[in-house]
């Protein structure tokens, strides 16, 4: 086991690297020099090299890559061109928006998706089964940010019920529990928590449906199992692999929340990376994409190693 | 000792199997409907629609769903949203396609070729693929598009690069299946070339699973594509697109929620057609095995 | 059906009827074994370890032993579908592959292989016409000349052009489908075939008329046949010499009669008599091998059946016995310190006369 918690982590390291240099190199991406975004293009001469010289970016790329990452291992990022401020503290307050939004609308949708999946499997071919089918398909083909808006019109400027826009007084730093925060959080949750439903509830359904098929559920049947009793143990046997997706979709709804983010202006690393885009802030651009991008394969790696420890089945690779 | 089959019907091909398949699946076929009447509108655009889409007219800002010559309603600088939408209907179609169809050849290239070799070659290829599924695809799309720039070219460049390790995966996984079937040894076995025998026996056997995949893809690249544009990183006004209709439109909720809203439910129709037509796809390919 | 081809008409006889048609030397194939942390290959499995053996023209030679002695992979070497580690082939007096010999695509003209599988042995989206013509195709035959051939070879193994050429595989049964491997092996009219399980996956009855078709086939074009099997009673059926293997090596070869009636290696014998009786009044009582076989990741020293074998000795694991004539038997090899008079092996001095 140990040896295979080591693999996982030995390869794990190049390919943080090249995220990394992914993450560096993406501002290089586009023809014209990053350097436009910072000064105005009638600057003089002598302002544009101290510009550059403040900004290391008179040095050679690669020289440039090795300073950052070595002060980005350290914690420092850098500072953001428009706002001045340190990138860290920055992307830092934005990733707990994030987490907090992602993670209350993930624990939603999961939590929402094994239920209609798991009836949806079980009492397979009745119309729980297609209520749930027809959810599913809508899960995933409903453009998120459209629903947003949907919502928005129909629960905000229409009913008044919640803000339309924001986390709140204070964003996630003075979150708590209350309605007066609540409030902000309910339209922006649900609509994220739209892509895993569609997702888990497919997979659970998929997977239920096909245990119930297997043999020796009707060996427990013929046994005199009731449902509950036979419920718990199919939950038993699908729990890892429904583990593993849910685990995924978390990291693609910290990664894919730009779009609900910019919606509900929610200021979460989406927001931010925004921002970041159309200000051509590089600083601020690179250290937004590496720490999600960095939060992303952490948590494939977490969901690698935990798989393994729920189900013994897995063979280790 | 010569043996006879019993008579019975002409036998066929694979394609014709999954084709008389998917007629006989209702929901596909309605499907096929609902696409083909978007994607007429969207070619048949310039004699169909009844208005210009960048005719402008600060008179009829935002007219209601219903008003007498603008049947649904006008956007916020008084331009027809039925032809707009229609127009808008093109690019957005675009984006859905594009990026899958580019995806797919490049995808199954290099897919077959890192399969069929093996090797090295193989482990080196997918191990620098990988360096690819460590980015969420939005966020990948997002920031490759941030970064070369607003404009519909740069979003259809960064969605095939997000597909393209995708297509490359499925295909490289169904290549090195085949790969060790008998038939093909037993071609090696005629002497043929490498490429002879890719062509003629891997390569059919292998476009049937990426083709399903890639139809799964379309939905998800138009949602995608038709978002960057609503971020303002795709098409640029005053070209018509669903995603940036939507953004344009977004301040106008207050206003005109529903015309608002039109561009946003057109995406999700087409989306919602596109998936149940690759959901029937892949059944008709499942029960042929 | 006499052979009226053009391009693929080279099965002439080089070499005239002394000389075997396949002359294997010291044929080695090891696969490593991945292991440990990095990855690194540290252990191999011995599939194949240094075998020699020859075969006749027009004779049929049977390859059998357990499951993982080598004898797929031993077809898979000889078919060059993989590459040996070391060793060579001649064919009909040339080096294949080797300078001044017969290369490699030539050679593959002269040798072709039918496979256990006949599902996976064809290609689900062609024809069986396009499946059988697709070679000669390749080796420079027109569309029409490949698809006329393909009709023929079908209707000689017995399936009606008419009602098969256009079908597929799917709608054909295991026995008609292996009639296709069967023509299509023979549509670049080849002097060897290898048959590796070819009838194994098929009803007993199926079997008897693919076998003889198989022995038709092999007088009319004067064929040369490399049967592998692990089915004793089809081996004694249709083979004219038989090779036993065990763990990568050849224990004992030759002629079928003696092998069957006078085996002289105790694995040969034990093989024979696990082969239940038909007669009732011979029951076998108890198993004549005891144990499991062995890891053929790095096997035993010495002779690799000693730990199942009831007659070794100490010189057994001391010294790999060598292939040579068994006493008082021509034609016939054995690696076993039994018969080896030199070897000390205490029944040896008994067994061996000259």
């Amino acid at each position: 086991m140990l040896s295979y918690v080591l693999k996982r982590l030995l390869y794990t390291i190049p390919i943080a690297l090249s995220v990394t240099l992914v993450s560096f190199m993406l501002v290089y991406l586009a023809p014209g020099d990053p350097l436009n975004a910072i000064a105005p293009a009638d600057a003089p001469a002598e302002v544009v090299e101290a510009l550059k010289a403040a900004y290391g970016l008179d040095k050679p790329i690669p020289v440039q890559y090795g300073k950052w990452l070595l002060r980005a291992v350290q914690g420092d990022l850098g500072r953001s061109i428009a706002s001045g401020r340190e990138v860290a503290t920055e992307v830092l307050s934005a990733v707990s928006n994030t987490l907090l939004l992602a993670g209350v609308a993930g624990f939603a949708g999961v939590l929402m998706g094994c239920i209609l999946g798991a009836l949806a499997g079980y009492w397979h071919g009745s119309w729980i089964d297609r209520v749930a089918t027809v959810l599913s398909v809508i899960g995933v083909s409903i453009p998120h940010y459209w629903l947003g808006l949907v919502l928005t019109i129909i629960f905000s400027t229409g009913l008044g019920w919640f803000p339309a826009m924001g986390a709140g007084p204070g964003g996630s730093a003075e979150w708590l529990w209350d309605l007066e925060h609540l409030r902000y959080l309910v339209l922006p949750a649900l609509t994220l928590s739209v892509i895993p439903l569609g997702i888990i509830t497919r997979t659970v359904r998929a997977l239920v449906a096909d245990m119930l098929e297997q043999e020796f559920v009707m060996a427990l049947r013929a046994r005199g199992l009731s449902h509950q009793a036979i419920f718990r143990h199919v939950a038993k046997n699908t729990a890892p692999t429904v583990l593993a997706v849910a685990g995924l979709q978390l990291g693609y709804l910290m990664g894919g929340s730009i779009l609900v983010e910019t919606v509900f202006a929610w200021p979460g690393t989406g927001f931010l990376l925004n921002t970041a885009i159309f200000q051509r802030d590089i600083p601020l651009l690179q250290g937004t994409i590496l720490v999600l991008c960095l939060f992303f394969v952490a948590l494939n790696l977490l969901v690698d190693i935990l798989q393994p420890l729920i189900d013994p089945r897995m063979g280790r690779t | 000792m010569k043996t006879t089959l019993s008579p019975q019907a002409p036998s066929r091909s694979f394609w014709m199997v999954v084709l008389r398949q998917l007629r006989q699946d209702r929901v596909a076929m309605i499907s096929i409907c609902v696409l083909a009447i978007i994607i007429g509108a969207a070619i048949f655009a310039p004699w169909v629609a009844p208005a210009d889409p960048f005719k402008a007219s600060m008179l009829n800002r935002l007219l209601p769903i219903g008003s007498p010559g603008h049947w649904l309603g006008t956007d916020e600088l008084g331009r027809d949203m039925l032809t707009r939408l229609m127009y808008g209907g093109r690019l957005s179609l675009l984006m859905g396609v594009v990026p899958v169809l580019a995806a797919f050849v490049i995808g199954t290239s290099i897919g077959l070729l890192a399969g069929y070799v093996g090797g090295r070659t193989n482990m080196l290829t997918m191990r620098v693929l990988d360096v690819f599924y460590a980015f969420p695809s939005v966020l990948l799309a997002v920031a490759i598009a941030g970064a070369l720039g607003p404009g519909m070219s740069n979003s259809l460049i960064a969605l095939t690069l997000v597909f393209v390790p995708q297509m490359v995966r499925v295909a490289e996984s169904v290549t090195t299946q085949v790969r060790r079937l008998d038939y093909i040894e037993a071609a090696r076995m005629s002497g043929a070339s490498a490429f002879s025998i890719i062509r003629v026996h891997v390569l059919g056997n292998v476009l049937g699973p990426v083709f399903v995949y890639a139809t799964g893809l379309l939905s998800v690249s138009m949602i995608l594509g038709s978002g960057l544009s609503f971020l303002g990183l795709g098409v640029k006004p005053p070209e018509p697109e669903w995603g940036l209709m939507l953004n344009t439109l977004r301040s106008a909720i207050f206003r005109n929620p529903w015309v608002a809203a039109l561009p946003g439910a057109m995406i999700f129709i087409t989306s919602i057609a596109f998936n149940l037509l690759a959901d029937g796809v892949r059944s008709a390919m499942d029960v042929r095995r | 059906m006499s052979s009226n081809l053009t391009d693929l008409d080279d099965s002439a006889d080089r070499g005239g009827p002394a000389q075997p048609l396949l002359i294997v030397r010291n044929l080695k194939k090891y696969f490593p074994v991945r292991g440990g942390l990095l990855e690194r290959e540290k252990k191999f499995v011995h599939a194949v370890d240094g075998i020699n053996f020859t075969v006749a023209k027009g004779k049929t030679l049977g390859i059998v032993g357990e499951s993982g002695c080598g004898k797929s992979t031993t077809a898979r070497l000889i078919a060059r579908l993989m590459e040996p580690d070391s060793g060579s082939l001649i064919f009909d007096g040339e080096g294949v592959g080797e300078f001044g010999g017969i290369e490699l695509k030539a050679f593959r003209r002269n040798l072709q292989m039918v496979f256990q599988d006949s599902f996976a042995s064809l290609n689900p989206r062609l024809t069986i016409q396009e499946t059988i013509a697709y070679g000669p195709r390749e080796h420079g035959l027109s569309q029409a000349q490949a698809n006329e051939r393909a009709r023929q070879l079908l209707a000689r193994v017995g399936l009606e052009p008419e009602q098969f050429a256009s079908r597929y595989p799917h709608e054909l049964s295991g026995g008609q489908r292996q009639r296709v491997n069967i023509a299509r092996a023979l549509a670049f009219n080849p002097r060897l075939v290898i048959l590796d399980e070819a009838v194994a996956a098929l009803d007993k009855s199926v079997q008897a008329q693919v076998l003889n078709l198989l022995q038709e086939l092999k007088a009319e074009h004067q064929l040369t046949y490399l049967f592998i099997s692990h089915d004793l009673h089809v081996v004694h059926y249709i083979c004219d010499d038989v090779m036993v293997m065990y763990l990568g090596q050849v224990v004992e070869i030759g002629p079928v009669e003696q092998i069957y009636g006078q085996a002289a290696h105790p694995y040969t014998r034990a093989l024979l008599s696990a082969v239940p009786s038909m007669d009732p009044a011979h029951r076998t009582e108890k198993s004549p091998l005891s144990g499991d076989p062995p890891n053929p990741i790095n096997p035993p020293a010495g002779c690799r059946f000693r730990e199942r074998c009831v007659h070794a000795e100490a010189v057994c694991s001391e010294r790999a016995p060598a292939l040579v004539p068994a006493a008082q038997l021509s034609g016939h090899l054995v690696a076993c310190h039994m018969n080896d008079a030199a070897s000390g092996h205490t029944a040896a001095t008994l067994e061996s006369a000259a």
